[in-house]
């Protein structure tokens, strides 16, 4: 099996409201100087056959309507 | 007329829409998500609630199960199809119906009345509102992921098709909506979906009768 996981994150241009929230909340922490902050979501899986996990991301875990994602193999696995 | 709504594990307004399909005439069934079987229906409903958890994306997982397939072949042959808030989640995620819906942009769940403009200027063959264009219809929203958004050339193209079927009325946008978009059909206007629960308005009990507007619209497609 191999190991993998999918980032996947709003698509440039579409407001990303939970990235803008915690961006907001920022400053209170007394951490000045971050912007463009976006939220996505990470999925952790392993597969048989590496090869299709493209056609399962456009299929399932990113609507590629509105989120890009990339897929990143983990080593060691 | 005889109305199928389809149940997955985590709907919550299938009771309503149920009755709202009764009122506005015919027979109503629930069609459990795992069923596959459409035989004899003439129109169906996709109601609101979590489908699945709505873990991943609202509407992602359920528009797998085998009830959304036997729905995408009934759309195709032109039956009627009406996806209410979650419904309309999972006809966008199923491609069933253009664009998406995203996380409000206040990141707070609405639960008002808001008021609907009905309108397309060009709508398809037989799916002309009974509602002469501009008024509004008085209706619940109930969503933390209504959002509606696509691309602004989809948007052009909808709308030049008349396939902007209800918009939020001028200030009443809930949720940062693309161009106050409430609720859409197909090119064929054989499915609509909108993110307000007209299944909420069919009793003067409970304030206003104007959602059997959505359903009638969808029983004169069947006819």
């Amino acid at each position: 099996m191999a190991k993998a996981r999918v980032l996947i994150r709003p698509k440039e241009g579409i407001l990303d409201p939970q990235g803008k929230a915690v961006e907001r909340a920022l400053p209170a922490l007394g951490f000045e100087g971050i912007e463009h902050v976006r939220v996505g979501r990470m999925v952790e899986l392993e597969a048989e056959d590496p090869g299709r996990l493209a056609e399962l991301c456009e299929k399932l875990l990113a609507n590629p309507l509105i989120e890009d994602y990339e897929i990143e193999s983990i080593d060691g696995g | 007329m005889r109305w199928g709504v389809i149940q997955f594990p985590g709907s919550c307004d299938e009771r309503d829409a149920l009755h709202a399909c009764e009122i506005a005439g015919g027979e109503a069934r629930l069609v459990w998500h795992e069923e596959r079987d459409l035989e004899g229906i003439d129109a169906v409903v996709v109601p609101g609630g979590f489908s699945y958890g709505d873990y991943l994306r609202a509407g992602a997982i359920a528009r797998f199960s085998p009830a959304m397939e036997a729905v995408a072949e009934f759309a195709a042959r032109g039956g009627p199809v009406l996806g209410i808030c979650n419904g309309f989640q999972v006809l966008c995620e199923a491609d069933l119906l253009p664009g998406a819906l995203l996380r409000n942009e206040d990141l707070r769940f609405v639960c008002r009345q808001v008021e609907l403009q009905v309108g397309q200027l060009n709508p398809p063959e037989g799916t002309q509102s009974s509602i002469p264009r501009g008024e509004t219809l008085s209706i619940p929203a109930k969503h933390g992921e209504g959002r509606y958004w696509a691309p602004e050339e989809m948007l052009d193209r909808l709308e030049a098709n008349g396939q902007v079927v209800y918009r939020y009325a001028p200030g009443q946008n809930p949720n940062g909506s693309a161009r106050d978009i409430a609720g859409v059909t197909n090119e064929a206007g054989n499915v609509l979906g909108l993110m307000p629960h007209p299944e909420h308005a069919v009793d003067a009990m409970t304030g206003s009768t104007d959602g059997l507007e959505v359903f009638e619209r969808l029983a004169k497609v069947a006819a």
